[in-house]
C-alpha cells in the first residue's frame, strides 16, 4: 500500500508527507522546530496552550501546527516578528496565570515554561498577575500536586489515560479556575484507580506534578509516552 | 590629570535580602576599575540620606512592599536616566511576592511576624511605614530600562551590564537572561 502523499512549503522549503500528517511533525521531520508546551509525542494532540502558533499563506489567522494537517501547496511560515510577539505573549499569560516563583520551586532549571521564557526573552512579566493559592496536594505516598504552578497543559490527564490507561485524573472547573482532579475530586492518596505508575511527573513540563524527594531533573522524562507508543507497536516483530 | 566626568551611579535596597547586593560587591577586583569611572552616590553602602538629582545610573534591589519604599522608587525614577531591576525580587516579586497570595496579606504578613511567630513581646509596630496591600516588582510601579534576573544575579552579569552601559553601548541581554 502507497499512502498518499502531500507537498507544502515550510519557511520556504519543499517538503513531502504522508497525507494527514500535522504541520508540527511535517516541520520536525524536515529539521524546523517549532515551540511547543503541550504537545508530546506519543499522547493525543490537544491544541491548548497556543505555543505552536504558525502562519499560513492567504489566511490572516494564526493556526496551531499540533492540531492543524498539511494541506497541498500549503505555505507556511513558522518564525516572524508577529509569530515571536504572540509566544511571548503566550509565555507571559500562562506565568500570570497562576503562581510561579521559580527561585522557590522544584523544576527551577528544569522547567520547559522557565526554558520556552528563555528562548523568547521574556525577562519579565508585563501581565498583571494572579497569585493563585490552589490547594496542594501531598496525601500520596510520594506524588505531590501543585496546582498554583499547574498550566493546564493537561499531558498528566493523557498519559494517565492513553497510555497507563486508568484515568485518574481530570479536571474540574472550566477556564482559568480549572483544576486536575484525582477520580471523583478525591485527594490522591485516597485514590482507588491511581497505580502509582509515576508518569504524570514524568511528562508535566512544569514543577507541578512531582516526586517527593527526588530531584525533577531525575524525575522529568517526556520522552516516555513516545517510547512507550513505539514499544507497544512491537515493531521487532514484524 | 584625569578630567573626564565620573558616571553617576546608585543603588538602592528595597525588600529584597541584600544578595543582590552582596553579588554587587562580589565584583571583587572589578570593582577597582569600576570605582575609577563611577561616583557612588546614593548607595546601602555609602552613606547618603537623600536620593540625590541627576543619576544617569540606579541598581535596584527588591520588591517595593511599604509606601516608603514606593516614593523611594518613584523619586529615583525622576531622578535617574537609567534604571535597573537587580535580581528576582526587583524583576518578579520573588520570595518576597509569596505573600500576594494570602488574603488581605498587608494585615496577615504583620500578624504573622509580630503576634503568631513572636515568642515574646507580641506588638504590631506603629512607628514602620505603612505596608502596601500587594508587593509589586518594580515595572508595576516605574519604568524600568533593563532587568538582571537572578537569585542573586551573578556578579559576571552584573559587571556585564554596567560596564557596558559605562562604555555607552547597549547590554546584550539574549542568551544572559533567564527568568525568575
Ligand atoms: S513551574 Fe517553572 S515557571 Fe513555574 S515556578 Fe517552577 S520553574 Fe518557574
Ligand atoms: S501515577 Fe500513573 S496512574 Fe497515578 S495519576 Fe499518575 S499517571 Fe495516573
Ligand atoms: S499538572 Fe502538569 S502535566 Fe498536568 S495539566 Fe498541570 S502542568 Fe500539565
Ligand atoms: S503545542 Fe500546539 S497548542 Fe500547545
Amino acid at each position: 500500500m502507497t499512502a498518499t502523499t502531500v507537498t507544502l512549503k515550510i519557511d520556504g522549503l519543499e517538503v513531502t508527507v504522508p497525507e494527514g500528517t500535522t504541520i508540527l511533525k511535517a516541520a520536525k521531520d524536515n529539521g524546523i522546530i517549532i515551540p511547543t508546551l503541550c504537545n508530546l509525542e506519543g499522547l493525543s494532540p490537544y491544541g491548548g496552550c497556543r505555543l505552536c502558533l504558525v502562519e499560513i499563506s492567504g489566511s490572516p489567522k494564526l493556526f496551531p501546527a499540533c492540531i492543524t494537517p498539511v494541506s497541498s501547496g500549503m505555505e507556511v511560515t513558522t518564525q516572524s516578528e508577529r509569530l515571536t510577539e504572540y509566544r511571548k505573549m503566550a509565555v507571559q499569560m500562562l506565568l500570570a496565570e497562576r503562581t510561579h516563583i521559580c527561585s522557590v520551586c522544584v523544576a527551577n532549571d528544569h522547567c520547559e515554561l522557565q526554558s520556552l521564557a528563555n528562548q523568547l526573552g521574556v525577562d519579565h512579566v508585563l501581565f498583571e498577575r494572579n497569585w493563585t493559592r490552589l490547594e496542594i496536594d501531598s496525601s500520596h505516598d510520594f506524588l505531590v500536586i501543585d496546582r498554583n504552578r499547574c498550566i493546564l497543559c493537561t499531558r498528566c490527564l493523557r498519559v494517565c489515560d492513553e497510555i497507563e490507561g486508568v484515568h485518574t485524573l481530570d479536571l474540574k472547573l472550566r477556564g482559568k479556575d480549572a483544576q486536575v482532579i484525582m477520580d471523583l475530586d478525591e485527594h490522591w492518596g485516597n485514590s482507588c484507580s491511581c497505580t502509582s505508575c509515576r508518569k504524570c511527573a514524568k511528562v508535566c513540563p512544569v514543577g507541578a506534578i512531582y516526586i517527593e524527594g527526588e530531584p525533577v531533573s531525575h524525575t522529568k522524562h517526556k520522552d516516555i509516552a513516545e517510547f512507550i507508543t513505539e514499544r507497544r507497536q512491537r515493531k521487532w516483530k514484524q | 590629570m584625569e578630567t573626564v566626568e565620573k558616571t553617576r551611579v546608585a543603588t538602592i535596597w528595597l525588600s529584597g535580602c541584600s544578595g543582590c547586593h552582596m553579588s554587587f560587591l562580589d565584583q571583587d577586583e572589578l570593582l577597582i576599575d569600576l570605582a575609577k569611572k563611577i561616583k557612588l552616590v546614593y548607595s546601602p553602602i555609602a552613606d547618603v540620606k537623600v536620593f540625590p538629582e541627576n543619576v544617569d545610573v540606579t541598581l535596584i534591589e527588591g520588591a517595593v512592599a511599604n509606601e516608603e519604599q514606593l516614593s523611594l522608587l518613584k523619586r529615583a525614577r525622576e531622578r535617574t536616566k537609567i534604571l535597573i531591576s537587580l535580581g528576582d525580587c526587583a524583576v518578579t516579586g520573588n520570595v518576597t511576592a509569596l505573600r500576594n497570595t494570602w488574603e488581605n496579606s498587608d494585615q496577615a504578613v504583620l500578624q504573622r511576624a509580630y503576634i503568631e511567630n513572636a515568642q515574646v513581646k507580641q506588638q504590631i509596630p506603629t512607628d514602620v511605614p505603612k505596608v502596601l496591600k500587594k508587593v509589586h516588582p518594580l515595572h508595576e510601579v516605574v519604568k524600568v530600562d533593563y532587568f538582571i534576573p537572578g537569585c542573586p544575579p551573578s556578579a559576571a552579569l552584573i559587571n556585564y551590564v554596567v560596564t557596558e552601559l559605562l562604555a555607552g553601548r547597549t547590554p546584550n541581554m539574549e542568551g544572559r537572561s533567564k527568568y525568575g
